[in-house]
């Protein structure tokens, strides 16, 4: 009993090591990286495997997608390179979107972990490549076979010796070939910090294998999750939403079902996948689903195989959220990342106290593309994901926040560090007044950013931009929040999504949506609507009109 | 300054802890410690009257006083608690937001009812002007001036009392601040101007946005203070010099932390790793890890080499969780160091995972642990450590608070024993392993972010609860040496009168390595030192000075810069190569493998002026002989054994240099009691400290 019980607060100890390995992994991964979406962003995600390829521990980092994706991933590598074969010193990559993280920019790197030369467990990484060659990162591409270099499952390492064959190929598919190879090198490194410390940790509680450890983790894990969900009303709930889609509006369709024995979402009735690279490979659906239901159902409870088996989620084949091999997915976090208001939608219908109206969702990055004046450093010009975004919805006791990513976590990009690594000057960045949705409760604003060339050379605007046809929906009585807006200075409005040129002497103007109202605005705190007048946030005019602020308070 | 008579004054949050050092430290020299509660509507009053009472200890009066050393966290508190000044940001037109749009992410992934840290200036107090500069610092749009000017009434109707001015990419370029800050110096005499380019001079906008309000916002309060307590002394006949303790671990003169108050957040903690760096100086000790366990937080921070390190990044007022990105970020040269929500008052209890947690909530002191019987009913540290028997009850914090040992025993049943059909001890033993836990990952997480293999270190241990639980933590992090220093409860105070006068200052110019133009690094350079050797010269007051040059480097592409030394004399042509070999070979120490072919860029340059610190020599270790006798023993619990074992109990006023007490011991005085686990001996040093070392196997 006393050595139980003792063990018990051993393998608790191991648990938050093992937590802690992962999350050092990671700042590795983040403060070697070259690509600027990952070290400015914080677009990546590291995890350790037991040899079943089951997850046992994720760091928390700006990208949602990669919960679930990089898991089956792991799965995927073990088919390929069965364990017993795994030597020390290998190290496996993909960017196959249907076997890793759902489009050809995300590497993931597997790498097997010995201590005393026994295989005791698999790190694995991704990050976000800022170029991987092809029709680059937009939506326009009508294939993946478009949309850049496609890595099968492959050795990027043998017994610690580097492919130089594939590392030519890499260099050889990408605009950015110095900052694409640093990346390889600095995703093989974390995995290697992530493994010494395992091992110097099984050292320590003098551990062979993972085994205990893993069945403690995942058992609590699951146990914990399905006693958050007992505690919710059990039924099914559905919920439709439409967003502009790539050149027609897409219907998303979800059923989400709370039983015993966990929670199931079901997309089917959405539309089938679309003729543009918006779609979205099985596995990062249920990334973002299950992201949302986490989000108001399990939030304290770490990442792993067996806190995320009880949520689980179908899309039927052929849908946009279960793309099929060879569509095209560049661009699938579009989609992805509305999948969280999508469940919301559905359980706000159970628990309305816990759950948030619509936001903006999707990131709304600027992502740009163009040649520069002098040197480049071994690169061909500039290929940057400016990451913004717009506001978030109205939660039921607070307002949305403003220029706040959700569901993705990534940074915002600074303008100096923007204006450092493009010849882009940026004119403005700064809230956009009026454009969180009016309620009891508002929605966060959303910014307006205008841009141009700081050269005499024009540079490409890759927009992959949602919410501007079909803006956030309030609720309760809760208003709308303001739709999307890209065009020019000049009057001239731009698609929402593809490819455009802006000519030197053209300002950009990208206005990102406003999170959606909850409730009456007329029942909102007077006060909160005058701090609004005073602060700017709000006109008089909709204080009066929208909120139902009497003059004299308005002033 | 062998002879001479040294005040050193730590304003905290409830206590002002006071120094005062006569003679020739460590020699026939004197120190007098006084602990007085702080004033915090007229802190000068609590410094006043704390100093009239211990110089009146030591005989000796104001005008005997030398060398004043002062750090309080005032500056701090005035954040944390919004009570600065009204103030105004003047920006870019088009950048009003800059501090809310901020990092444009959540600093918890999963909760969605996160709150943004409340902004020092309002969006009705954020003004903007026409003006741009890019990032070379070539002018696109010049400065509009009667855009400032129209700004003034503005600025007097709403009754600003300070005003920071923060343009894009000024660190490339001041002309527009500075033409800026004249303008409103001419017209508004009396307002308080706090410019970017003077405070904060780096690259991201955010950052030195927020730093620059931050400063602003505590200038007025903290030189109205500073003027009082000025005149406080000289009233009493006080001749000497008076230095701040900054942040970076520096003193520096009063005018100086005048216009530059935001450098003197952080002073308390700067002194506890300064006394650190000495402790480990005076034993020969190149690497050590200093840890500060209080009753709220811990504290963890890397020294070699006598010196501590150095960043750059700071957050104040972190949300309750102590998380990452939930504070106002402050860039100015702090000493670098973890802190976490681990103290001897964080609370115990168990997680939806059926786990336990400790922290980071504290009971603080009111009502405080269970076992003060004061009304707490959740279980703490140091309430398992009175479950485990490491504390004494009757002797804790010298003997003025009972400690109820059933209380201790009845929280840690109530709220981690029984959810987990755990027995008291084997929770109370569960909560200690967790928080120690907790600190070790903390130090891993420190030590690995430096490229330091964290085993090699020595630990040094203060504040009220760290002796208790360094045996543990150094068992978790391989650490064989432990250093628990005398007068630890006041040792940030003592840190202080160890302290180089010195200043730090950074300013952004990129530059490419494999287009290296050192004649525009020197000028970037030679100023920075011109600059810092003028704010350190009435400080050093004629002793000789020093100068450290770095520059802040990265792989053309990447987002973190390392920093890399530089020699201390104007740059050549030849030093591009000097440096890409010095940048690579800090990189593969930090990251195991370095990358080929990639050009190397430099972000920032840095000049540190510094008196030379003082720094004791080296005690000889003691001949070990035979310990003195126990005073008692406690019933300890060893969870290894499952069982309560008899630990004797010595007295650190009996220890002689030497003499041997092997562990399991507890060793006690008034401050706090020293727990030696059963893989440790432990002795009196030379210096007056308890050195613990792990017994050979």
């Amino acid at each position: 009993m006393a050595s139980n019980s003792l063990g018990q607060i051993d393998l608790q100890i191991m648990w938050n090591r093992l937590i802690a390995v992962v999350e050092e992994q990671a700042q590795t991964l983040m403060r070697t990286a070259f690509s600027s979406i990952v070290r400015e962003a914080g677009d990546l995600s590291a995890g350790v495997f037991d040899l079943k390829g089951r997850m046992l521990a994720q760091a928390v980092t700006g990208t949602p997608g990669h919960v679930n994706s990089m898991a089956e991933s792991v799965k995927h590598f073990i088919r390929h390179f069965p364990v017993e074969t795994m030597k020390a010193g290998d190290i496996y990559i993909t960017n196959d979107p249907w076997m890793g993280t759902g489009h050809t920019n995300d590497f993931v790197l597997t790498t097997p972990c010995f201590k005393n030369g026994r295989l005791v467990a698999l790190f694995s990484c991704t990050s976000h490549i800022m170029d991987i060659g092809g029709i680059g990162f937009g939506p326009d591409a009508t294939d993946v076979f478009m949309e850049g270099l496609y890595i099968p499952m492959l050795k990027l390492a043998e017994q610690g010796k580097m492919n130089e064959t594939l590392m030519a190929m890499i260099r050889a598919n990408t605009r950015t070939p110095v900052d694409t190879e640093g990346d390889v090198y600095s995703l093989a490194g974390c995995n290697d910090v992530g493994c010494r410390r395992l091992v110097e940790m099984m050292e320590e509680f003098k551990l062979d294998d993972l085994d205990e450890l893993a069945t403690f983790v995942i058992d609590n894990s699951r146990a914990a999750v399905l006693a958050e969900i007992a505690k919710l009303p059990k039924g099914s709930w559905r919920n439709e939403m439409t967003i502009d889609g790539y050149d027609a509006p897409i219907k998303l369709v979800a059923t989400t079902t709370v039983s015993d024995t966990g929670i199931h979402v079901d997309y089917t009735g959405t539309d089938p996948q679309a003729r543009g690279g918006i779609n979205v490979p099985h596995a990062y659906t249920t990334a973002y689903t299950v992201f949302g239901l986490g989000c108001i159902v399990s939030a304290r409870i770490p990442n792993n195989a067996g806190s995320l088996e009880p949520l689980t989620v179908s899309a039927p084949k052929g849908t946009i959220l279960n793309a099929q091999k060879p569509a095209p997915v560049l661009s699938r976090h579009i989609i992805g990342q509305m999948l969280p208001d999508m469940v919301f939608g559905c359980m706000r219908q159970a628990i309305p106290d816990r759950v948030p109206a619509e936001g903006t969702s999707c990131l709304w990055n600027i992502n740009v593309r163009g040649r520069v004046k002098d040197g480049d450093g071994g690169n061909y010009g500039f290929s940057v994901a400016i990451t913004s975004n717009g506001g978030t919805g109205a939660r039921p006791a607070a307002d949305g926040l403003s220029a706040t990513a959700y569901p993705s976590g990534v940074r915002g990009t600074p303008v100096e560090i923007a204006e450092s690594i493009t010849p882009l000057i940026f004119w403005k960045k700064e809230l956009r007044p009026e454009s969180g949705g009016a309620g009891r409760t508002r929605g966060g604003m959303g910014q307006i950013i205008e841009i141009s060339s700081g050269i005499d050379l024009p540079f490409d605007l890759l927009a992959a931009y949602d919410r501007i046809d079909y803006p956030p929906r309030g609720r309760d009585g809760g208003v709308d929040g303001a739709a999307g807006y890209v065009g020019l200075t000049t009057g001239q409005k731009l698609k929402g999504k593809g490819f455009q040129q802006i000519a030197p002497g053209e300002r950009l103007v990208v206005m990102t949506p406003g999170g959606a109202g909850i409730g009456d605005p007329r029942s909102r705190d007077p006060q909160a609507v005058a701090h609004d007048v005073e602060e700017g946030l709000v006109s008089r005019e909709t204080a009066q009109r929208v909120y139902g602020l009497p003059l004299k308070a308005a002033e | 300054m062998a002879s001479s008579t040294r005040l050193a004054v730590d304003i905290g949050g409830t206590f002002t802890d006071i120094v005062l050092e006569i003679g020739e430290a460590g020699r026939d020299g004197r120190r007098l410690t006084r602990k007085v509660l702080t004033t915090p509507r007229a802190p000068e009053q609590g410094v006043l009257d704390g100093t009239r009472a211990i110089l009146a200890d030591a005989g000796v009066g104001f005008a005997d006083i030398d060398v004043f050393v002062h750090g309080t966290t005032l500056a701090t508190n005035a954040i944390i608690e919004r009570k600065g000044a009204k103030t105004a940001l003047i920006a870019t037109d088009g950048f009003r937001d800059t501090i809310e749009i901020a990092y444009e992410s959540r600093y918890d992934q999963y909760d969605v009812f996160i709150e943004k840290p409340r902004q020092l200036v309002p969006r009705a107090l954020r003004f903007t002007v026409p003006e741009r500069v890019d990032v070379h610092g070539a002018v696109r749009l010049g400065l509009d001036e009667s855009a400032v000017r129209a700004l003034v009434p503005k600025l007097t109707e709403a009754g600003v009392e300070s005003v920071a001015i923060t343009y894009l990419h000024s660190y490339a370029n001041e002309a527009h601040e500075r033409r800026t800050g004249e303008i409103l110096r001419e017209m508004l005499p009396s307002l308080s101007l706090t410019l970017s380019c003077e405070v904060c001079p780096e690259v991201r906008e955010y950052d030195r946005t927020s730093t620059t309000i931050a400063n602003a916002y505590i200038q007025p309060l903290m030189a109205g203070y500073l003027a009082r307590l000025r005149d406080g002394f000289a009233a009493e006949g006080f001749k000497g010099m008076v230095y701040l303790m900054t942040s970076g671990g520096g003193l520096t003169a009063l005018e100086t932390a005048r216009r530059f108050p935001i450098r003197l957040v952080e002073s308390g903690p700067a002194g506890g790793a300064i006394l650190a760096a000495n402790v480990a100086a005076e034993r020969g000790e190149r690497k050590v890890l200093s840890f500060d366990m209080g009753g709220t937080t811990a504290k963890i921070c890397l020294i070699q080499e006598y010196t501590p390190f150095k960043s750059r990044a700071f957050e104040v007022d972190r949300a309750a969780r102590f998380l990452k990105g939930s504070g106002l970020p402050v860039r100015v040269p702090v000493i670098e160091m973890v802190e976490i929500g681990a103290g001897g008052g964080s609370i115990a209890r168990v997680d939806e995972l059926r786990r336990i947690t400790v922290g980071p909530d504290s009971a603080g002191s009111e009502p405080g642990p269970a076992s003060y019987g004061r009304g707490g009913m959740l279980p703490t540290v140091t309430d398992s450590d009175v479950v485990l028997g490491k504390i004494d009850p009757a002797r804790f914090a010298g003997g003025t608070i009972a400690l109820d040992v059933e209380a201790a025993r009845g929280a840690v049943d109530r709220a981690v024993g029984q959810p987990l059909s755990l027995g008291s001890e084997t929770a109370a033993y569960g909560v200690g392993e967790i928080v120690d836990e907790n600190m070790a990952n903390a130090a891993r997480v420190h030590a690995v972010e430096r490229g330091a293999v964290i085993g090699e270190h020595t630990l040094i241990a203060f504040g009220g609860a760290a002796p208790l639980h360094a045996s543990r933590l150094a068992e978790k992090l391989g650490i064989a040496r432990i250093v628990v220093p005398a007068n630890a409860g006041v040792g940030s105070a003592v840190g202080f009168l160890r302290a180089p006068v010195a200043y730090e200052l950074v300013r952004s110019r990129y530059m490419r390595l494999d287009r290296f133009d050192a004649a525009a690094a020197n000028a970037v350079i030679e100023a920075m030192s011109a600059e810092a050797q003028a704010l350190v010269a009435p400080g050093a007051a004629g002793r000789p000075v020093f100068e450290t040059r770095v520059a802040y480097m990265r792989y053309l592409g990447q987002g973190h810069e390392i920093v890399v030394p530089l020699p201390a004399r104007p740059l050549t042509g030849a030093d591009a190569a000097t440096m890409r070999s010095a940048y690579e070979k800090e990189y593969a120490q930090l990251f195991e493998r370095f990358i080929p072919n990639a050009v190397i860029e430099v972000l920032s340059w840095s000049v540190t002026v510094s008196t030379e610190a003082t720094r004791p020599d080296a005690v000889a270790d003691p001949s070990r002989g035979a310990g003195p006798k126990p005073i008692g023993s406690r019933a300890f619990y060893d969870a290894r054994l499952s069982k309560r074992v008899d630990v004797p109990v010595y007295w650190r006023g009996d220890m002689k240099p030497g003499g041997v007490v092997p562990g399991p011991a507890i060793i006690a005085e008034d401050e706090t009691s020293t727990f030696v686990s059963a893989l440790f001996d432990a002795w009196l040093d030379n210096a007056g400290g308890i050195t613990l070392e792990r017994r050979r196997a």
